[in-house]
């Protein structure tokens, strides 16, 4: 080549050219031949973000399936030691002896001369005792009780007890005690048991405990254990905190993960199934029966989804001991069909006028043996993405119609229903609502990354410019 | 045009009929009759509860009367609130959502067309990376999370500033629906952002941008006149099935921010199992979204001059 380039003229002898010898294998296939699902699955694989979203789905499928036989804990078992508890809490309890009334003595060590609001014992979730002297210049008093501290012009919280006397006094507060801080005001009452600006206010700061009773029936330690008051013993554990009935809810986010994601599975496969048999017979048969067939289809994409979805909720009904999931299922299917049938129809019209098909008719192929064998395989690609796309969407409709308390019935749990119940205590106990609203983001993420994968890798015409 | 106008509108009154119908026929599959509470103690009871609602008069009938008073606009008579017209809940209740409806509406099409078309040019570099990430998060998290952090926010700002800057939840004024609406466009917008983006990507390649460009168009130019108006199109085509989902989106966010929609009160009149009061309310959402969709695929023609030529 060097000589072509270089100005010096080239005087070519015969010698030059020779016959190259004939090669049978230039002619030969020297890469693998792949077929379209190998190719697909190659493409799939090279996308590193529909790879991780395989593996996350797996994941969360083991999740439901698996992780119920690795954390055996009865999703609907209430432990009401331990109601709306964070993850990670605290859970010693401390052994007291069984509950007895208090007669207003002061227990040993409690005993002071201040006239005040003060404890009369140790204050436990077992019970709270307060004792204060006499309170000049008022008609009556009430007591209140808060969770946050009182500032000027804040509420004083729960009233809960009233005394006519203002004479020194004693009051056991026993009404659902949990480990914290209470914030306890006594206030003084005018003539007409109006609320004055007098009242003094008691911090108590309240431990957990427990009776021997209590531990043995919990099966909280083995049961040939020696227990003594003012040992300290260990609440069961739960590793994403409980909810407000104290259910732990790592146990409830496995029995909701199978709730959502059959319902997110199953239905879209179903439906999906039921537009590819609509379709296929629609854009097939054609003409008359196709228009009427398709104009029936656009009716039912014209209902209203959701509202049709809570409809039938209602027509179906949920009877006493059902969990729901079945007139779900039935009422997703029932209005989800006809996008996939419009699609699949127009994808058979197309691969009619193909030349393959119109072969194998020559070669005597019969109908059935048409669509099964060319129709139907060729559509798959579309069929695969279009039924990826439907699980988020089933899964965002079922969390949706749970979270408006118009789908599961408790106390079956899904992820939606948490949600809503997490809802409730959202200020308090934030984790009751974020982690149900984490998984339902995750699988949605999933299933659309990998949704989003699969038509790159499925099908050229709907790749996506990214 | 016109006689495209009119097939159309011809096709939605036929929907409508559909939609009436089904919902007449979910109604009256349901197990027992509305009036099998406790207010009908005893059969003369019961059958006097039947006259007046015409539930003792025969299926084929009952539907006769249902539809003509459909065509007369007339839903009937709430069941469980008594004397309450569903015309007068309807007329009460629909105006609060619809409001809260439009503003989403424009809040999703304006920021999805804004981020979409920032992201095309922006592409592959930091502020698309950054918008695509929020707009996958916008896809994959529920509205209700969307409403339940909304107002947790604004609760923490409140407390924050010591004042109410915005309230947290009811309705009457502007301040009352700024972040119900944001929250309710938000997954719409991240949405409409996507698609906007891949539009805008196709049409940055095309041929009739680079001609504008080589013949020397002003670049703002280029993008207003021949990037934006066409890359606009793919997004009013979705705009319809958009109101659709905002308008049943609504639900949520009106049971979350106590707004006193149409929304909330169909998901409490199926809580009270209240037939009239729901048969009217999914008949006129249907209808309104029927119309919704017609008039959003006439706005396309109007856009498009190619689409009214055919």
């Amino acid at each position: 080549m060097s000589q072509v380039n270089s100005t010096k003229p080239v005087t070519l002898t015969a010698d030059d050219f020779a016959l190259i010898p004939h090669r049978d294998d230039i002619h030969g296939i020297n890469r693998p031949s792949r077929s379209y699902w190998q190719d697909a699955w190659r493409r799939l694989k090279s996308n590193r973000r529909a790879l991780f979203s395989l593996w996350l789905i797996i994941g969360l499928l083991a999740f439901a399936t698996l992780g119920p036989l690795l954390w055996q804990v009865d999703p609907s078992r209430q432990d009401i030691d331990q109601i709306s508890q964070a993850p990670g809490a605290d859970r010693t309890a401390e052994i007291v002896p069984e509950y007895t009334q208090w007669n207003g003595a002061p227990q040993p060590g409690f005993e002071s001369d201040a006239v005040g609001l003060r404890i009369g014992a140790d204050a436990n979730s077992q019970a709270v005792r307060l004792m204060w002297g006499t309170v000049p210049g008022a008609s009556a008093l009430r007591l209140y009780r808060n969770i946050f501290p009182i500032d000027d012009g804040m509420a004083f919280g729960l009233p809960i007890a009233e005394f006519n006397s203002t004479e020194s006094g004693f009051y056991e507060d026993r009404l659902d005690l949990r480990p914290d801080t209470y914030y306890y005001s006594l206030v003084s009452l005018g003539p007409s048991l109006n609320l004055t600006a007098q009242y003094q206010v008691l911090a108590v700061d309240v431990r957990r405990v427990i009776t021997i009773d209590e531990v043995r029936e919990r099966e909280l330690v083995s049961a040939d254990a020696e227990l003594a008051v003012g040992d300290q013993v260990k609440l069961s554990f739960h590793p994403m905190g409980t909810d407000y009935l104290g259910r732990d809810i790592l146990a409830r986010l496995m029995s909701g993960a199978r709730v959502s994601l059959f319902i997110g599975i199953v239905a879209p496969f179903l439906f999906v199934l039921l537009g590819v048999a609509y379709g296929s017979t629609a854009g097939f048969i054609g003409g008359k029966v196709d228009q009427v067939m398709m104009r029936f289809a656009d009716f039912v994409v014209a209902l209203p989804f959701l509202l049709f979805m809570i409809l039938f909720q209602v027509v179906f009904g949920i009877g006493p001991g059902e969990s729901g999931i079945v007139p779900m299922l039935v009422a997703l299917i029932l209005l989800s069909w006809p996008a996939t049938a419009r699609l699949v129809r127009g994808q058979i019209l197309q691969i009619r006028q193909e030349a393959y098909v119109s072969a194998s008719r020559l070669l005597g192929a019969r109908n059935y043996y048409l669509v099964l064998r060319h129709m139907i395989p060729n559509t798959l690609g579309v069929i695969l993405v279009t039924l990826t796309f439907a699980v988020p969407s089933a899964i965002f409709t079922e969390a949706f119609l749970s979270f408006i308390g118009m789908g599961v019935a408790p106390p079956t749990a899904s992820w939606g229903s948490m949600s809503n119940e997490g809802l409730a205590t959202m200020l308090t106990h934030p984790h009751e609502l974020i982690f149900p609203a984490i998984f339902i983001s995750l699988t949605v993420l999933a299933f659309n990354l990998l949704g989003d994968g699969l038509r790159d890798a499925l099908d050229s015409r709907m790749r996506s410019l990214e | 045009m016109w006689q495209y106008t009119l097939k159309r509108l011809l096709q939605g009154v036929i929907t409508v009929w559909f939609i009436a119908t089904a919902t007449f026929l979910a109604m009256h599959s349901v197990p027992g009759d509305p009036i099998s509470g406790e207010r009908a103690a005893t059969e003369a009871i019961r059958a006097n509860l039947a006259a007046r609602y015409g539930l003792d008069k025969p299926l084929g009938e009952q539907y006769v009367i249902y539809i003509s008073n459909f065509l007369k606009g007339d839903f009937g008579i709430s069941f469980t609130q008594q004397n309450r017209q569903v015309n007068d809940i309807i007329r009460e209740h629909f105006p609060v959502s619809a409001t809260l409806g439009i503003l989403a509406v424009l809040f999703a099409a304006l920021g999805g067309v804004l981020w979409g078309a920032l992201t095309a040019i922006y592409r592959n570099r930091l502020p698309d990376t950054i918008i695509m990430f929020l707009v996958i998060l916008g896809i994959s998290v529920p509205s209700f999370v969307f409403a339940a952090l909304g107002q947790l926010a604004l609760v923490n700002i409140n407390n924050f500033f010591g004042v109410s800057i915005l309230p947290v939840a009811g309705w009457g004024t502007v301040s009352h629906m700024i972040v119900p609406a944001l929250v309710l466009g938000m997954g719409t917008m991240a949405y409409l952002t996507r698609l906007m983006r891949s539009s805008m990507l196709e049409i940055i390649n095309s041929d009739y941008v680079r001609t504008a460009k080589a013949k020397g168009l002003p670049a703002e130019r280029v993008f207003l006149k021949h990037q934006l108006r066409n890359a606009i199109l793919p997004v009013v085509t979705v705009l319809g099935p958009a109101i659709a989902a905002i308008t049943t989106g609504g639900f949520v966010v009106e049971l979350v921010f106590a707004i006193p929609g149409l929304g909330r009160y169909f998901v409490q009149a199926v809580q009270q199992l209240d037939y009239t009061v729901i048969m009217g309310t999914t008949v006129f959402y249907g209808s309104f979204l029927v119309f919704m969709v017609i008039l959003v695929d006439l706005l396309y023609g109007w856009i498009d001059p190619r689409v009214r030529v055919q």
